[in-house]
């Protein structure tokens, strides 16, 4: 049994130490919002928080992350990531969407750090979170209305 | 308000001939299968047709029959709906069709079957939608009227509610539609005129906004049934390959796999979890049959295809006399145009969930051609079509991929089911990254040779274009859409060239090498386009003629053309002086009934890397119905485009697809999308998509920009920057 701590609440799941995190979280406990889109850390979809930084919890082994502070898009009690969401709706950034709880979570990742970014530094900090749908011109004008609304 | 008479009418009237079946209001209002059923599962609420239902609690269902794949029809259709209906949008729920060709036939299709695709989801929907939302506003108003016993021209529609002119006595729909519900639909309705207008024509919110950006939105694997077991599939190696024998023991052992069986695809392994299921099928030992194997390689497909170019190929398109007029001209342009295959790569990779019965079959797919999804899997179960309940879920993204005529992923799920009955469990059969970049359904490889004159003037005389690739259609349920040798999504887009030329002539050689090929987001103009967009550059610099110009004079008898060329040339600043190693190209091109020009702006280093910094975009789609949805539809089409014309391809070595996965597959990342501006042509045409018809000008605009900025021709895709070294 591993303990986990994720969105704040405890879990026990049995799975074996070498599963990745994406997998324990989607099929384990049915937190289905994190999203896979490779599996090697190259497009971003699985990303959340361990501890407040950005991982690609798709090679991330469980075992690496007992006892650890996970957060996924599911979130409840990140007011950053809440205020991206809200961002995110009003400047309709979504289009088939699968890609976006990645791109939220490293954006309240760079948040966190840069409360007023630059479209370079949204830039660098999103350079691993692709969008097959090319939204990345409404992620941009997102990142900048939520650190608006953050900073207000 | 007016009778509608419009394009689209007469696209509709068509339609209903082609049926034999007088496709009439009251055919496709009258309540279905699927309407009465929904009714009568929610007892009390109104179904006056197959595309809403209005429950006592004034909420309104809109059933889209389109799949939801990002670009807009969760929110462009039931907006229809609610313009006719009078309600207002935050009362709208939508909820996805069951399959149905009868009630949810495409009508761009002749109705004959469900799906999406060709762009058509808005434009084939523009009358019914709007019709059905009239004859429920019709209906709550008729209700009224015998409850209060006056007449139903004393009463108006509004806002959710029926009113009574002159007393202001009113009723809500959830109140009227107990009474609705006794009443027979209308034979014919009026369709409000533009002018009263409330809803169309405006950027109201996506309908899956919210949930996407919360993590709720519901794709097919993040479906959760009770005993859910996850299959992977190995596939072969090459195409063509069968399977000749297994080693199953060392996968049957990972903890977790539950079997390992053999379906037509390959072999499935079928376990508790994602990571049980892969390491599993890592563990499996699969010997392969390589006799039939197609052991193609990219590089000698293009040269076969370059030395197919010289020769005749079959006719798409014959005006005039090309071969005797470039024969007489003093002088002949030529160049030769490559493109490789394309995978689509959608973020989400391919997921069906079966759940199999004696007598029935459930599937959860984002389903792209619902009643051929339907029939494949029934064939497969051994049950009746209508046994088989489609689920069509979101999808994360397409761009074609999902509408595969061998609806592949659907039939591997529905066979594992099968084979594993007596597990007695649904199946949720995934696709890895890898297997999507490895797993064909390409754009195919295409060469495109052209030959032109000039007259006199510098316009073009004669225009020979030989098109070299695979065809999409033949051996589908489509290959009857082949008409005299000619695959049209191999030539759309060049067969039909819109600048004048006097003598025109189009050829097609359609290849065959059994690599499995499909329509990519814009088809054929993923490559006509380009063509004949950087050809057209080139006549206008062999003419000394202003690129801008030089179109828009060979535009003359295409308005529409030219109203978008113009749009973007003005707001681009076009014919204002840059400085060295930038440059501005322009290009225009209809697809699926749309009109679109962009212009794009670059700057190229000495080295030959080279940034696009701005396109503007001109896009006349007929009525804007979401301006907000059009605009995000340009903007991806555009990114979309922008990885084919930067990064994409996909190669072969001796039958092995070179790439697997976004490492050696690379997509336009956030640091490479240029700042893009919209303008949409206020237009009351009949509406048209945007899905595809943005993507096909960029590749061009930008190659035509290059040549501007550096005077190197770009006529291979991906575009090498090495080639424009100073
Ligand atoms: S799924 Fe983890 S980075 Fe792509
Ligand atoms: S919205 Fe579709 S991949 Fe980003």
């Amino acid at each position: 049994m591993t303990e986990l701590t994720v969105n704040g609440h405890k879990y026990e799941v049995d799975a074996p130490p070498d599963t990745p995190l994406l997998w324990v979280l989607r099929d384990t406990l049915g937190l289905t919002g994190t999203k896979y889109g490779c599996g090697v850390a190259v497009c971003g979809a699985c990303t959340v928080h361990v501890n407040g930084n950005p991982m690609r919890s798709c090679v991330l082994p469980v075992s690496a992350v007992v006892g650890s502070r996970i957060t996924t898009i599911e979130t409840a009690e990140n007011s950053v990531v809440q205020a991206l969401q809200q961002a995110w709706v009003q400047q309709e950034v979504s289009q088939c969407g699968y890609c976006q709880p990645g791109q939220i979570l490293s954006a309240a990742a760079l948040l966190a750090s840069n409360p007023r970014p630059t479209d370079a530094d949204i830039d660098a900090a999103l350079s691993g979170n692709l969008c097959r749908c090319a939204t990345y011109a409404r992620i941009r004008a997102a990142v900048h209305d939520a650190a608006k609304t953050l900073g207000a | 308000m007016h009778a509608i008479d419009n394009p689209g009418r007469r696209t509709f009237l068509k339609a209903g001939a082609a049926l034999g079946a007088g496709l009439t209001l009251g055919f496709y209002l009258s309540p279905g299968r699927a309407a009465r059923q929904t009714a009568a599962s929610t007892a009390a609420s109104f179904a006056p047709n197959a595309f809403l239902r209005i429950a006592p609690d004034n909420t309104v269902t809109v059933l889209v029959k389109h799949l939801e794949m990002g670009q807009g029809v969760y929110t462009g259709l039931p907006m229809l709906v609610a313009e006719e209906l009078e309600v207002p949008w935050e009362q709208i729920r939508v909820e996805s069709a069951p399959a149905d060709a009868k009630l949810y036939g495409n009508l761009a299709w002749g109705g004959t079957a469900q799906g999406t695709g060709g762009s058509t989801s808005l434009n084939n929907s523009w009358d019914q939608l709007r019709q059905a939302g009239a004859a429920a506003r019709e209906m709550l108003i008729a209700a009224a009227a015998a409850l209060w016993t006056v007449e139903p021209s004393a009463l108006k529609a509004e806002s959710g509610s029926v009113v009574h002119l002159q007393s202001q006595r009113r009723a809500t729909y959830g109140e009227l539609v107990a009474k609705a519900a006794e009443l027979t639909p209308p034979q014919s309705v009026k369709l409000k005129a533009p002018a009263e207008w409330k809803i169309i024509g405006k950027s109201l919110p996506r309908k899956d906004g919210q949930t996407k950006a919360t993590g709720q939105a519901q794709f097919a694997g993040d479906l959760k049934l009770p005993g859910l077991l996850t299959a992977l599939v190995v596939r072969p190696p090459l195409f063509g390959v069968k399977v000749k024998s297994i080693k199953a023991d060392t996968a049957r052992a990972v903890p977790g796999v539950k079997a390992v069986v053999q379906i037509p695809q390959g072999v499935a392994v079928v376990a508790r979890d994602f990571w049980a299921a892969k390491k599993g099928r890592d563990a499996l030992i699969v010997e392969w049959d390589e006799t039939d194997a197609a052991k193609v390689s990219s590089d000698a497909l293009r040269e076969q295809y370059l030395a197919l170019a010289k020769t005749a190929g079959k006719v798409a398109a014959d005006h005039g006399d090309a071969a005797q007029a470039l024969s007489k001209a003093a002088k002949t342009l030529e160049a030769t145009f490559t493109f490789p295959y394309l995978a689509h790569a959608p973020m989400e990779p391919l997921v069906c969930v079966v759940q199999l019965k004696d007598d029935a079959c459930e599937i959860w797919a984002g389903s792209q051609l619902q009643t051929l999804d339907q029939a494949i899997a029934a064939k497969i179960a051994g049950l009746q079509p209508e046994q088989v309940t489609i689920h069509t879920t979101l999808a994360g993204g397409s761009f074609g991929r999902h509408a595969n005529p061998t609806s592949d992923y659907i039939a591997e799920a529905v066979a594992t089911a099968k084979a594993t009955r007596e597990l007695n469990a649904p199946i949720r059969l995934m696709w890895t990254r890898e297997d999507d970049i490895k797993g064909g359904y390409y754009r195919p490889l295409f060469v495109h040779r052209i030959a032109a004159s000039l007259d006199a003037q510098g316009k073009p005389a004669a225009w020979l274009q030989r098109i070299v690739g695979q065809s999409i259609l033949a051996g589908t349920p489509f290959g009857g859409m082949i008409k005299d040798g000619i695959d049209f999504t191999s030539v759309e887009g060049a067969s039909n060239l819109s600048y004048a030329v006097p003598n025109l002539r189009v050829e097609l050689h359609s290849t065959q090498n059994g690599i499995p090929v499909l329509w990519w987001r814009s088809v054929g103009h993923t490559h006509t386009a380009f063509a004949v967009e950087v050809f057209i550059d080139e006549l206008a610099a062999a003419a000394g003629q202003d690129p801008y110009e030089y179109r828009r004079a060979l535009l003359a008898d295409h308005p529409r053309h030219r109203v978008v060329l113009e749009l973007a040339a003005e707001k681009a600043g076009w014919g204002s002086p840059l400085p060295k190693g930038r440059g501005l190209g322009i290009a225009v091109h209809e697809s699926f009934d749309s009109f679109v020009a962009e212009v794009a702006e670059v700057t190229v280093q000495p080295d030959g890397n080279f940034k696009v910094d701005r396109v503007v975009c001109a896009v006349d789609c007929g009525v804007a119905v979401n301006p907000n949805v059009i605009e995000a539809q340009m903007q991806g089409g555009i990114g979309f485009g922008l990885t084919a014309a930067l990064h994409g391809k996909i190669t072969l070595k001796d039958g092995r697809v070179e790439q697997s996965n976004y490492a050696d597959y690379p997509l336009l990342r956030i640091g490479e999308m240029p700042k893009i501006e919209v303008h949409i042509v206020p237009s009351e045409a009949h509406p048209t998509g945007v899905g595809e018809p943005g993507v096909p000008p960029i590749a061009p605009a930008v190659a035509n920009a290059l040549y501007a900025a550096t005077g190197k021709r770009v006529r291979d895709l991906p575009i090498d920057p090495a080639a424009l070294k100073a």
